[in-house]
């Protein structure tokens, strides 16, 4: 009867067989390490701040006069209000610093090169995206740091030339931010870019099933089934689905089932993860001023600026580069230029070797110069922009570029180690 | 069902000028969602001139009057104020106001109507922060200049006539709005009659 029914469904609409070839018959290489974490939590925030937020919407007020009351009542009279609005605050830093990790293990295995250029793409339009997520986000509470954060935010827009007024008029629909501003910042936040961005993760892994996931030694598990590599006995046990061997003209080495090895490894990680996420949100809410920062619980005030205007942690890097140049509107161009560049790292990276662990020296030392460069400018974004730091703002804003165009010339002819056939 | 064979030209023509009308359809249909983003009515009328009493503003006071969400300042200046405005102009960005950052009739060394009466913008023209007036201290940031403006953000300086200094993020000078006066008493913020 059971049987029946399943065969009946799978006939209209192939449910098992998509399981199949997405989880449970899917080949992952079988040496994912710790770095392989980020991309399964990075979903299971997203999930987090889904729930959370539609929670937060049934008593929340999308008006100037009503938000930063709303958030109060939230926190003080909503049954586990607080623990909603904590998890949504601490989920967005959460957020961020998956996804960074993430990033970072794509850069250090070349995870972008050839071919999984669209993969690295839709990755990080998922990051541009979660960035304006969270800046719409942060606005709603009706902060003084919502409203001055605002206020710079969308000035960086009014540095364009000829259009730039206008273009932020548009943006704010008032002649400063206001209640228009605030309303249409919830309609995206709450709507149109959770959607967009559950569409992007959607294309993300279907980027990533169809060239296959990468590995810490950068080399391919799927060979041609010309005889040149055996299958192992290890590599017979496995049955991995049709679409993946391409009809035989494939051979799968090294690879284990997604599901059970890497569901369960994962359910590592979560745990690992909601260990410190939990953590936070019980003793360390506010984040040390980081995450939810001081001026934000007083109300916005259009007429009062806060003494020291820094955005949320995870924006301070690129926030950095755009005070480290002295004209606005080529602060601004640089600060996207920052982001643009991580985009056609799969283009500057010319190199064929792709993980780290195969090449040179040189390579080793560029990466290394820009994690010290981000991190760096991350700290200084938040510092006041004065005397020093502004200085050393300019050199890690140099530092940073330096990588890529470092990188575009080594990669050429880059001196790198002999690739193993079979994953180490 | 007829076994004409295809005639591809009309079919190319049919497929670009199905793609022009849907394409004309679809930017028409754009038009309201992207046009309901620009300001309300409610939002234009809340944009509308402010009027302030400055009968009782004292020497080296300086009120704020909202206008547009806006802190607008109206400081009176002293005239050693007045004096010193003249003395740091090598180190200004745009001593001469050349940027069209106030109407015509305010552009001059104290850039305003009545020399003692300074009436601007109290944004930033960096990114849109609020400066503070240092009507005594303003020597710990400029040397020799009594009073002036300090932007907390990003550190810019202006002088007594929201003239920006070199070597700070601001680009320009502070903005002068469009005002005028009624009579000595009363000033209109936002509304000039059409004097240029």
């Amino acid at each position: 009867m059971f049987k029946n029914l399943m065969s009946w469904i799978e006939y209209r609409l192939p449910f098992m067989d998509k399981m199949n070839l997405h989880v449970m018959q899917y080949p992952a290489p079988k040496n994912f390490n710790f770095w392989y974490f980020f991309g399964s939590l990075a979903m299971l925030v997203l999930v987090n701040q889904i729930v959370t937020g539609i929670w937060l919407t049934m008593n929340y007020e999308p008006s100037a006069e009503g938000a930063f009351a709303s958030v109060e009542y939230i926190m003080r009279d909503v049954e586990y209000g607080w623990l909603l609005r904590y998890m949504h605050s601490t989920g967005a830093s959460a957020f961020f610093v998956v996804v960074y990790l993430h990033m970072l293990r794509g850069m250090m295995y070349g995870s972008y090169q050839k071919p999984r250029e669209l993969l690295w793409i839709f990755g990080m339009l998922i990051f541009l995206v979660l960035m304006a997520e969270a800046f719409m986000g942060y606005l709603l509470p009706w902060g003084q740091m919502s409203f001055w954060g605002a206020q710079v935010i969308i000035g960086i827009f009014g540095t364009i030339p000829f259009i730039g007024e206008d273009l932020t008029l548009w943006i704010r629909g008032d002649y400063v931010i206001s209640g228009a501003t605030l309303n249409r910042f919830f309609a995206l936040h709450v709507i149109a870019l959770p959607l967009v961005l559950v569409i992007l993760v959607f294309l993300h892994i279907m980027a990533l099933h169809e060239v296959g996931s990468n590995n810490p030694d950068g080399i391919d598990i799927k060979k041609d089934n010309d005889g040149s590599v055996e299958q192992t006995e290890a590599d017979k046990k496995f049955t991995f689905h049709q679409y993946f061997t391409r009809g035989g003209k494939k051979v799968i080495v090294d690879a284990i089932p997604f599901h059970p090895y890497y569901t369960v490894k994962d359910l590592v990680g979560v745990a690992g993860f909601l260990l410190i996420f939990a953590w936070v949100i019980f003793f360390l809410p506010e984040g040390g001023g980081y995450f939810l920062e001081p001026p934000n619980f007083e109300p916005a005030n259009p007429l009062k600026t806060p003494a020291h205007i820094a955005p949320v942690w995870y924006f301070t890097p690129f926030y950095a580069i755009l005070r480290a140049i002295p004209h606005p509107f080529m602060g601004a161009v640089a600060m996207f230029a920052a982001i643009v560049a991580l985009a056609l790292l799969p283009w500057l990276d010319r190199g064929r070797v792709r993980s780290v662990r195969y090449r040179s020296g040189l390579h080793k030392i560029n990466l290394i110069n820009f994690c010290v460069s981000f991190v760096a400018l991350g700290v200084l974004g938040v510092l006041p922009a004065v005397g020093i730091y502004t200085l050393l703002a300019q050199i890690f804003s140099f530092t940073y570029f330096a990588f890529f165009v470092l990188l575009f010339f080594y990669s050429k002819n880059e001196k790198t180690k002999p690739l193993p056939v079979r994953v180490t | 069902m007829s076994n004409a064979p295809v005639d591809h030209g009309r079919r190319r023509f049919l497929t670009i000028a199905t793609s022009v009308v849907g394409g004309v359809g679809a930017v028409g249909v754009a038009v309201p969602f992207i046009a309901s983003w620009n300001p309300s009515e409610r939002a234009k009328q809340a944009g509308a001139a402010v009027t302030a009493d400055i009968s009782k503003l004292e020497p080296g006071q300086l009120i704020r009057v909202e206008w547009r969400g806006k802190p607008v300042w109206i400081v009176k200046r002293t005239s050693q104020t007045l004096e010193q405005l003249a003395l740091t102009e090598e180190n200004l960005r745009d001593p001469g106001s050349d940027v069209a950052q106030q109407p015509v009739y305010a552009q001059n060394r104290h850039r305003s109507i009545k020399p003692d009466i300074f009436v601007a913008v109290g944004i930033c023209t960096h990114l849109g922060c609020s400066p503070t007036y240092l009507p005594n201290d303003f020597s710990e940031q400029v040397e020799g200049i009594i009073s002036g403006f300090f932007c907390p953000c990003h550190g810019s300086k202006f002088d007594m006539a929201g003239r920006v200094f070199q070597g700070v993020p601001a680009p320009t000078n502070l903005v002068v709005p469009p005002h005028m006066f009624i009579d000595d008493n009363t000033i209109v913020i936002g509304e000039d009659e059409g004097a240029v």
